[in-house]
């Protein structure tokens, strides 16, 4: 192999140097363009993020830092780590340079671990893999890798297994061995966004002080503006694979110079702006017909083969009256999608009681209950997932009709027709195929279908989380001029505070099943009473920098509190 | 879940066939190893179509105009594969089987197509006591060895009658009992899957009847890798029916010819030096199974992308090629 490829003719000081990289996906519809003329560089010691929406080509720009290529991808230009170019590295001279000078933290840490081997044996898997170290050894510098990150009594649990750590804690054990061998450059694709937003905020500190105290480079990819805001110290924003702009953290946030960025920081739903229940003092509709109503609800879930089981949702009473948006967040495992789906009865409940509309769940009989369901509209997470993929979008949505109502061919396709035009779809997306639309149509086109019925109450499990933030606020947008105009009541079930403070009025916070504080949104957020919802709320990050710094010492003071 | 990309859906209908489709995807070794079973398996569905045209004789003749044919007679020129000890011509014999061969194999595939996945469709989606029976029944018939129930079933169907078709539906009865189970199981393993996608539950929030889940949302989606196992069966099915007939569960010589059975008979031939008996029946038993085994597997690779390769040359020629939208 040429040597003089290999090496970087201008010696600088960058950790990471890539100069117009150009990729190329091979696929059977011809050659798809991922990435185009990118240029960046870190220095040692920066935290950089790469920010764009889904398919901008941030991961598979970042991922050639570590020569990690998909096998029917092509790509031209150079990426210089440390003065080689990882492009044309090739088996050993690649792995040597894997985990030693670069390493990686993915996005899921639940599936980066193996979970047959203890999580020493994983950390010192990499650290045998490039030195010649005792066994001993190899386990001390692991111990050291564990504690560093901040795991207590590491010198125990390094002989765990990963199943018996928290999610969190897990994601401590991937940094740790991705530090373990100290490389100058670590690449996160997306480290937080599996986890919780009060796991998130200690995962970015964490990664924070490793900065300070290692001075390793970080190169940090995400969607979320407000994770870069808290964390980052230069911004490359990339669309369609191309970088449109790069800027100090600071300087992005408040003067963003492209129209892409400030599109995309328009669309990022900040806590405390726009919220649906501003100037209100009391419930709205507090006095209109209750159409949910839950007292003392449970829902238990059997464990399998003697394991003990899982409360879901532990003695929760609330109310959902006629015209209403109802809020309910918390983090994974609350219990809050559960509710929702009690509601609609795809889950059984264990005790108490949950009326809706004027049916007793605890009775439930799917052919007693069958005719309310055309009163109840649900709208899923994933928009990918929630269409039959082998009927047509018009087919999916005129489904409610078909089964409730008795109209002709002709009835159908006018109403599928309205319904479409209803939630901003053009009338002609009836024929196609739900692949065929965007993440965001297809959105759109569940909530024609969740009101086809003209149902009094919705049901949204998490209906925007599976979407990038500019379809997502398109997506609020209309729910909430849809849900002014038919006045229908809602459940809004999501993790995230800020969406739901735009949607909804009434708020409550559900922490490991049950309800701990419910009240206006605006009030809720403002001024938390519980614990919990103060460090909720503290831990989600905001899209501004300088904020951001300040409720940083905040949630540090509550957490030593 | 393997999603049609985009321009698929606009290509002309018959390019969306299945075999055509994955002949059009792959490149490379894949695509010799595709071609190379669709040549054989052509081969042998020719064979079976225009079997009068090409034999030179009936399976069951063994004396033309000029007298009674030569038995166990070397490859010559009237007999370009020879005659066997019953003075039948090994050439229209070989021809012929194949026409026995595709008959069985579509009766059983068809049946247990059907019934399995109907089956595991209700037991997969309704669950409860149906389901468990269900499963124990297809558990059952796994531990017996198939060849054993085969032979049961031909004796209990057939009760030793052996014309035409009552042995082709013997030994297709016999295969289809064998074969329901793996249907079953595929078909309720993926609907047991599919029951928790959020497009069967957000039917099932609409109110939809269990059968409108079942047959609207779940069928279309549940079936999707049955022309892969359809292909893998059929081999399956051509090698029950030559172990039937080989031990002599067959179908008689005089009712149709049948590769199994003249392998049988060509045993004794075999120590006294008589090759040709043997070896074009066995041959054209191998080159079909080896036929349809590649096309099945060669369309699993294909089906899944992630095993799917571009050869270097299709690569740059795609890369070449630029954006097309």
């Amino acid at each position: 192999m040429n040597k003089k490829l290999n090496t970087d003719p201008q010696s600088n000081d960058d950790v990471l140097r890539i100069e117009d990289l150009n990729i190329d996906f091979v696929t059977d519809a011809g050659a798809v363009p991922a990435v185009r003329g990118v240029d960046l560089s870190v220095k040692p010691g920066e935290i950089l993020a790469i920010v764009g929406e889904s398919g901008s080509g941030k991961s598979v720009t970042a991922r050639t830092a570590l020569g990690i290529l998909a096998e029917n991808g092509a790509s031209h230009g150079a990426v210089y780590l440390k003065g080689k170019n990882m492009l044309t590295l090739h088996g050993s001279a690649l792995r040597a340079a894997r985990g030693r000078d670069v390493s990686m933290i993915f996005q899921e840490p639940s599936t980066a671990l193996n979970p047959v081997y203890t999580v020493g044996w994983q950390i010192m898997e990499g650290i045998r893999a490039h030195t010649k170290v005792s066994k001993k050894e190899a386990k001390a510098r692991a111990i050291e890798a564990m504690r560093q990150v901040g795991i207590p009594d590491p010198e125990q649990r390094v002989d765990y297994y990963p199943h018996q750590f928290s999610g969190g804690q897990k994601q401590r054990v991937v940094i740790a061995s991705a530090l373990a061998l100290k490389p100058a450059l670590i690449v996160a694709d997306e480290p937080t966004t599996a986890l919780d937003v009060t796991v998130q905020a200690e995962i970015l500190a964490l990664l924070r002080n490793l900065r300070d105290e290692l001075g390793t480079a970080i190169v940090i990819i995400t969607h979320n503006m407000g994770v870069v805001a808290d964390i980052a110290d230069r911004v490359i924003v990339m669309n369609h694979g191309q970088v449109v702009e790069q800027a100090p953290a600071v300087e992005l946030f408040e003067n963003p110079q492209d129209d892409y960025t400030k599109s995309l920081l328009a669309a990022v739903p900040h806590l405390g702006r726009n919220s649906s229940s501003e100037g209100l003092n009391e419930r709205p509709h507090s006095r209109a017909e209750v159409l949910v109503e839950a007292k003392g609800l449970r829902v238990h879930f059997p464990g399998r083969m003697g394991a003990p089981g899982f409360t879901a949702v532990n003695g929760v009473d609330l109310k959902i009256h006629a015209g209403e948006v109802y809020g309910l967040v918390g983090e994974s495992g609350s219990g809050k999608t559960t509710i929702g789906r009690s509601i609609a009865g795809l889950n059984k409940i264990t005790d108490g009681s949950l009326n809706v509309l004027g049916y007793e769940m605890a009775q439930y009989k799917e052919r007693s209950f069958k005719p309310l369901r055309k009163q109840i509209g649900f709208v899923f997470q994933d928009p990918a997932a929630s269409f039959n993929p082998h009927l047509t979008v018009g087919e999916c949505v005129a489904e409610p009709l078909n089964v409730h109502r008795d109209l002709n061919p002709s009835q159908t396709r006018a109403k599928v027709a309205s319904l479409l035009e209803a939630v901003q779809l053009p009338g002609a997306y009836a024929d196609r195929y739900p692949h065929e639309l965007s993440g965001g149509q297809r959105q759109r086109a569940s909530l024609g279908r969740a009101l086809a019925l003209e149902p009094k109450l919705l049901i949204a499990d998490e209906p925007t989380s599976a979407l990038d933030v500019s379809v997502q606020a398109k997506v609020l947008d209309l729910f909430r001029e849809l849900q002014t105009e038919l006045g229908f009541a809602a459940l809004f079930v999501s993790h995230d505070l800020a969406v739901v403070d735009m949607l909804a009025s009434w708020v409550g916070v559900l922490y490991r099943g049950s309800l701990i504080e419910e009240g206006l949104g605006s009030q809720v957020l403002s001024n938390p009473q519980n614990d919990y919802t103060q460090r909720l709320i503290a831990s989600l990050p905001v899209p501004d920098p300088r904020e951001q710094a300040e409720r940083r010492k905040l949630i540090e003071e509550l957490n030593r509190a | 879940m393997s999603i049609p990309s985009l321009a698929s859906a606009r290509k002309p209908w018959f390019a969306r066939l299945p075999v055509v489709s994955h002949l059009r995807m792959s490149s490379g070794l894949q695509r010799g190893m595709l071609i190379a079973g669709l040549v054989l398996s052509v081969l042998f569905i020719v064979s079976a179509l225009f079997a009068p045209l090409i034999a030179p004789f009936d399976f069951a003749q063994s004396s033309d105009m000029s007298g009674d044919f030569p038995r166990q007679s070397a490859p010559d020129d009237k007999f370009i594969w020879g005659t066997t000890v019953t003075g039948y011509d090994v050439f229209s014999r070989t021809m012929y089987g194949a026409r026995t061969a595709i008959w069985v194999i579509i009766a059983a595939v068809l049946m247990s197509l059907f019934i399995g996945v109907l089956l595991g469709l209700i037991s997969g989606y309704l669950g409860g006591w149906f389901d468990r029976i269900m499963v124990v029944l297809a558990d059952a018939i796994y531990a017996f060895p198939s060849l054993l129930l085969a032979i049961v079933m031909s004796i209990v169907i057939s009760q030793g009658q052996s014309s035409l078709w009552g042995g082709i539906m013997a030994a297709a009865i016999s295969i289809t009992v064998v074969f329901i189970p793996q249907y079953f199981r595929v078909v309720r393993a993926e609907v047991m899957r599919l029951k928790a996608e959020p497009f069967v539950e957000s039917a099932q929030v609409i109110g939809s009847s269990p059968w409108r889940v079942m047959f609207t949302h779940l069928l279309r989606n549940a079936t999707r890798t049955l022309p892969l196992i359809f292909t893998l069966n059929a081999t399956e099915a051509l090698l029950t029916l030559a172990g039937l007939g080989f031990l002599g569960f067959g179908i008689e010589p005089t009712a149709a010819s049948e590769w199994g059975f003249d392998l049988n008979r060509a045993m004794s031939d075999a120590t006294s030096g008589i090759w040709w008996t043997g070896l074009f029946p066995g041959l054209a038993i191998v080159l079909t199974v080896m036929g349809l085994t590649l096309v099945g597997e060669s369309m699993n690779d294909l089906n899944d992308p992630r095993l799917r390769r571009f050869s270097r040359k299709k690569a740059q020629r795609i890369t070449q090629a630029g954006v097309t939208r």
